[in-house]
C-alpha cells in the first residue's frame, strides 16, 4: 500500500488546461481556434438536433439573439446574468487552478441566497443601504467560504476525494436553504418564499437601464482575482499545487492549508455571486428555486484555460445563450434545459479539439501522450 | 407511539429496498470501473439515461424486462463515450464525466418533454416475486422476499462480481490496471482492453440501477429522477472499497435512510421533504467523517494509462 502525501489523493491529476506562455500572434490565432471551435461544433450539432426534433435551427438560433441581444431588456438582462457566471466562474476557477474539484457551487451559492434574501430586507431598512449591502454581502461570503470547510478539511487532512464531498454538501446545502425559506426566513406570503427587499433597498441601476451596479462590482472583483492568480505568490503556490502537489510539498507549501484556503475563497467568490444576485437583481427567493449554475459554468472556466480574462467574454456569450435561450426553447416549445444538453456537448468538444490541437502542436501522430508541449518545452 | 410495529418495520425495510437497489447497481458498476482505475463521474448521467430509455422500451413494449434490458444497452452506449475519450485518447475523466452528466440532463429533460409531458403515460406495477415459503415469514417476508424478480437477479450479480473480483484471474487483472496499470501491461494484458470492459459493465449495471428507478421506484420518468443518485452511488463504491457485498450493504443503508421518511409518515410523523431528501446526503457525509481512514482509491484512480508516456 502505497504512502499517501497528506491532501494529496489519487485521481486528481491536474489538467493541463492553465495557458501557457502566449504573446505571439500564432498563439493568439490557437487560442481563438481553441475557444470558438468548441462553440461552432456544439451549435452545429445542436442544430442538427434541432432539427431531428422538428425544430427550425436558424429560426431558433436568430431567436437566441433576438431576445439576448437585440431586444434592450434582453441586452440588458444578458449583462445582468454575466454577474453570478464571473464571480461563480471566477470561485472555480481559484479552485480548479489547485486542481481542487469545488463541484458544490450550487449549495454555497443557494445557502448564501437563502441569507442574504431572509435577512436582507430587514437588513436594508435598519440601516442605510449601502452598509447593509456591505453586511449582506459579507455574510453571503462567509457563508459561501463556510460551506467548503468540510470538503476542504477532509481533502487536506486525510486526501479525501473532494468531488463526491462538495457534491454532498452541495445536495444538503440546497436542502437547508429550502427549509430556511420555508421556515425561518419565510415573509408575509401565502407562497412559501422570503420577504422582498424593497426597491430603494435593491442595488443602484446603471443610468438608465436596468443593469445593476454589481456588473461593476463583479468586474472589479474578478480582475483583483487575475492579479492575485498571475502576479502573487498566492497564485504561484496554487498554480504549483495544481501541477504537482508533492513538489508543493518539498517547496516548504503548507498544503494543507493551502487547500482549504483555496476551497474558502473559491466558496467566498461564489456566495458573493449569490449577494449580488439577490440585491441587484431578484429581491426574494422563492423556495425550490435554484439556477443550478455549479455544473454549468464548468465548460466555461475549462474554455477559458481557467484565465480569468477569457472567462469575461465567454462570461457575456453564456449571459445572452442564457437569456436568450429562455426566450428561444419557449418559442420553440422545448424545456430550457435544451441549454444544459448545448454546454455539455461543448466541453466535450472542447476537450476533444483540446487533445487534437496538443497532437498537431508536437507533431507527433502515433503516440498520444498527456503534457502539452509547451509545458514540456518550459519543464 | 410504537415505532416497532411488524407493519412499520415491513413498510421500511420493503422502501428501503426499494430506493437502495438502485444505488446497489449503479455502485456495484461503479465498483468495477474504480477498481480498473477508472474515476466515473458521470455515473449520475448514465443512470438518468438508463432510466429514460427503459422508461421508453418499457411504454413501448408493455414488458418491463424489455425495458431493463433497454437501460443496460443505454447505459452501456453513454460509456462508450467514456471508453473513447478517457480509456482510449487518455483523456481527463473528470471533466469528460461532468460533459455526460450536463448532456444526460439535458437531453433526457428535453426528449421526454416532447414525447410524454403532454399525456405523463405511467406504467403498470412491476409483480413482485413471492419466494415461496420465506415470504410467508413475519417483517421479512413481505419485503426482503416479495421484490420484483430484478432484486433477486441483481444479488445474484453481486455474488458473481464477488467471487469475479476477488478468486478470478480477470478479477486480478481489473485490480491490477487500477494499482499499477504498467505492471498489467508489462505483463502482456491489455490495460485499455481490461478499463473497456469494466467501463462497459458500469455503463449497464448503472443503466439497469436507473432502469428500477423509472420502472419500478416511479412507475415513469420524471426529468433529474436520479436527484444525485449517481453520486451518491459513487461515495458507496468509495467506501466498498472493491467488495461487492459492502454495495449491497451501503444501498440497503441509504435506501433506508431514504424511506425513513416515508415510513415515519405512515405512523404519523410529519418530516419536511426537503429534510427527507437531505438524508442519504447528510448520512454519507458523516460516514465519511466517521470511515474517512477506511476509503482508500486504486492508486491508478483517475490516471489515464498511455503506453509509453513517463
Amino acid at each position: 500500500m502505497t504512502q499517501q502525501t497528506p491532501g494529496v489523493s489519487p485521481g486528481t491529476e491536474p489538467l493541463d488546461l492553465v495557458e501557457s506562455n502566449p504573446g505571439r500572434a500564432e498563439a493568439w490565432v490557437g487560442r481563438l481556434a481553441f475557444t470558438l471551435g468548441p462553440i461552432l461544433l456544439a451549435f452545429i450539432t445542436c442544430g442538427i438536433l434541432l432539427a431531428i426534433l422538428g425544430r427550425d435551427p436558424i429560426a431558433f438560433y436568430r431567436d437566441i439573439l433576438t431576445g439576448g441581444v437585440l431586444r434592450a431588456s434582453g441586452l440588458q438582462d444578458s449583462i445582468t446574468r454575466m454577474v453570478p457566471i464571473l464571480l461563480i466562474g471566477a470561485g472555480l476557477i481559484v479552485a480548479f487552478r489547485a486542481s481542487l474539484w469545488n463541484l458544490g457551487a450550487d449549495g454555497q451559492y443557494l445557502l448564501a441566497v437563502a441569507f442574504v434574501a431572509g435577512v436582507g430586507p430587514s437588513v436594508v431598512t435598519a440601516m442605510p443601504p449601502v452598509l447593509g449591502w456591505i453586511v449582506l454581502a459579507l455574510g453571503a461570503v462567509a457563508i459561501g467560504a463556510a460551506w467548503t470547510i468540510i470538503p476542504g478539511v477532509l481533502k487536506a487532512r486525510y486526501g479525501l476525494n473532494e468531488i463526491v464531498t462538495t457534491l454532498m454538501m452541495s445536495f444538503i446545502g440546497v436542502g437547508i436553504a429550502n427549509l430556511l425559506v420555508k421556515g425561518p426566513f419565510k415573509g408575509d406570503q401565502m407562497v412559501p418564499q422570503t420577504g422582498v427587499i424593497p426597491a430603494d433597498g435593491m442595488l443602484w441601476d446603471l443610468a438608465g437601464t436596468t443593469i445593476h451596479v454589481g456588473v461593476i462590482v463583479a468586474l472589479v472583483v474578478v480582475l483583483i482575482v487575475h492579479v492575485v492568480l498571475t502576479r502573487t505568490s498566492f497564485g504561484t503556490r496554487l498554480d504549483v499545487l495544481g501541477a504537482n502537489p508533492r513538489a508543493a510539498v518539498h517547496l516548504g507549501i503548507d498544503v494543507p492549508r493551502l487547500i482549504v484556503v483555496a476551497f474558502m475563497v473559491s466558496g467566498g467568490l461564489i456566495g458573493l455571486a449569490a449577494a449580488t444576485d439577490i440585491l441587484g437583481t431578484f429581491g426574494y427567493m422563492r423556495a425550490d428555486w435554484n439556477p443550478a449554475y455549479g455544473l454549468k459554468v464548468v465548460p466555461l472556466v475549462f474554455l477559458a484555460r481557467l484565465n480569468i480574462l477569457s472567462l469575461i467574454p465567454l462570461a457575456a456569450f453564456f449571459g445572452v445563450l442564457s437569456i436568450g435561450g429562455d426566450y428561444a426553447t419557449r418559442l420553440a416549445h422545448l424545456p430550457n434545459d435544451f441549454i444544459l444538453l448545448f454546454v455539455g456537448l461543448m466541453l466535450l468538444f472542447m476537450i476533444v479539439t483540446q487533445y487534437i490541437s496538443a497532437r498537431r502542436a508536437r507533431r507527433d501522430p502515433t503516440l498520444p501522450r498527456r503534457r502539452s508541449a509547451a509545458r514540456e518545452a518550459t519543464a | 407511539m410504537d415505532l416497532l410495529t411488524p407493519e412499520f418495520l415491513t413498510a421500511l425495510l420493503a422502501a428501503g429496498i426499494v430506493s437502495g437497489v438502485p444505488l446497489l447497481f449503479a455502485s456495484l458498476g461503479e465498483t468495477f470501473a474504480e477498481q480498473a482505475g477508472i474515476l466515473n463521474v458521470g455515473l449520475e448521467g448514465i443512470m438518468l439515461t438508463g432510466a429514460f430509455v427503459a422508461f421508453m422500451v418499457a411504454l413501448a413494449t408493455g414488458d418491463h424486462w424489455f425495458g431493463l434490458l433497454g437501460g443496460a444497452v443505454a447505459g452501456m452506449a453513454v460509456s462508450l463515450i467514456m471508453v473513447v475519450f478517457c480509456v482510449r485518447l487518455g483523456l481527463d475523466q473528470i471533466v469528460v464525466g461532468i460533459a455526460i452528466v450536463l448532456c444526460a440532463e439535458g437531453a433526457t429533460s428535453v426528449l421526454h418533454d416532447i414525447w410524454y409531458s403532454a399525456t405523463y403515460p405511467r406504467l403498470p406495477v412491476v409483480p413482485d416475486f413471492r419466494v415461496p415459503f420465506l415470504s410467508e415469514l413475519p417483517i421479512l417476508g413481505g419485503s426482503l422476499f416479495s421484490q420484483p424478480l430484478i432484486v433477486y437477479v441483481g444479488v445474484a450479480i453481486v455474488a458473481v462480481s464477488a467471487w469475479a473480483i476477488r478468486r478470478t484471474r480477470w478479477g486480478l487483472e481489473l485490480r491490477a490496471a487500477g494499482e499499477r496499470p504498467d505492471s498489467l501491461d508489462a505483463a502482456g494484458v491489455s490495460v485499455v482492453r481490461t478499463r473497456t470492459i469494466a467501463q462497459l459493465l458500469c455503463g449497464a449495471l448503472a443503466g439497469v440501477g436507473g432502469a428500477y428507478l423509472a420502472l419500478v421506484g416511479a412507475g415513469t420518468f420524471v426529468p433529474f429522477v436520479t436527484n444525485g443518485m449517481g453520486f451518491i452511488a459513487i461515495v458507496i463504491a468509495m467506501l466498498a472499497r472493491g467488495r461487492p457485498w459492502w454495495s449491497v450493504l451501503g444501498g440497503l443503508l441509504f435506501g433506508i435512510s431514504l424511506s425513513m421518511a416515508t415510513a415515519l409518515q405512515l405512523i404519523g410523523v410529519q418530516i419536511p421533504v426537503d429534510v427527507v431528501q437531505m438524508l442519504p446526503f447528510i448520512s454519507v457525509i458523516v460516514v465519511l467523517v466517521v470511515f474517512v481512514r477506511d476509503s482508500r482509491l486504486p492508486s491508478a484512480l483517475g490516471m489515464p494509462y498511455l503506453r509509453g508516456s513517463r
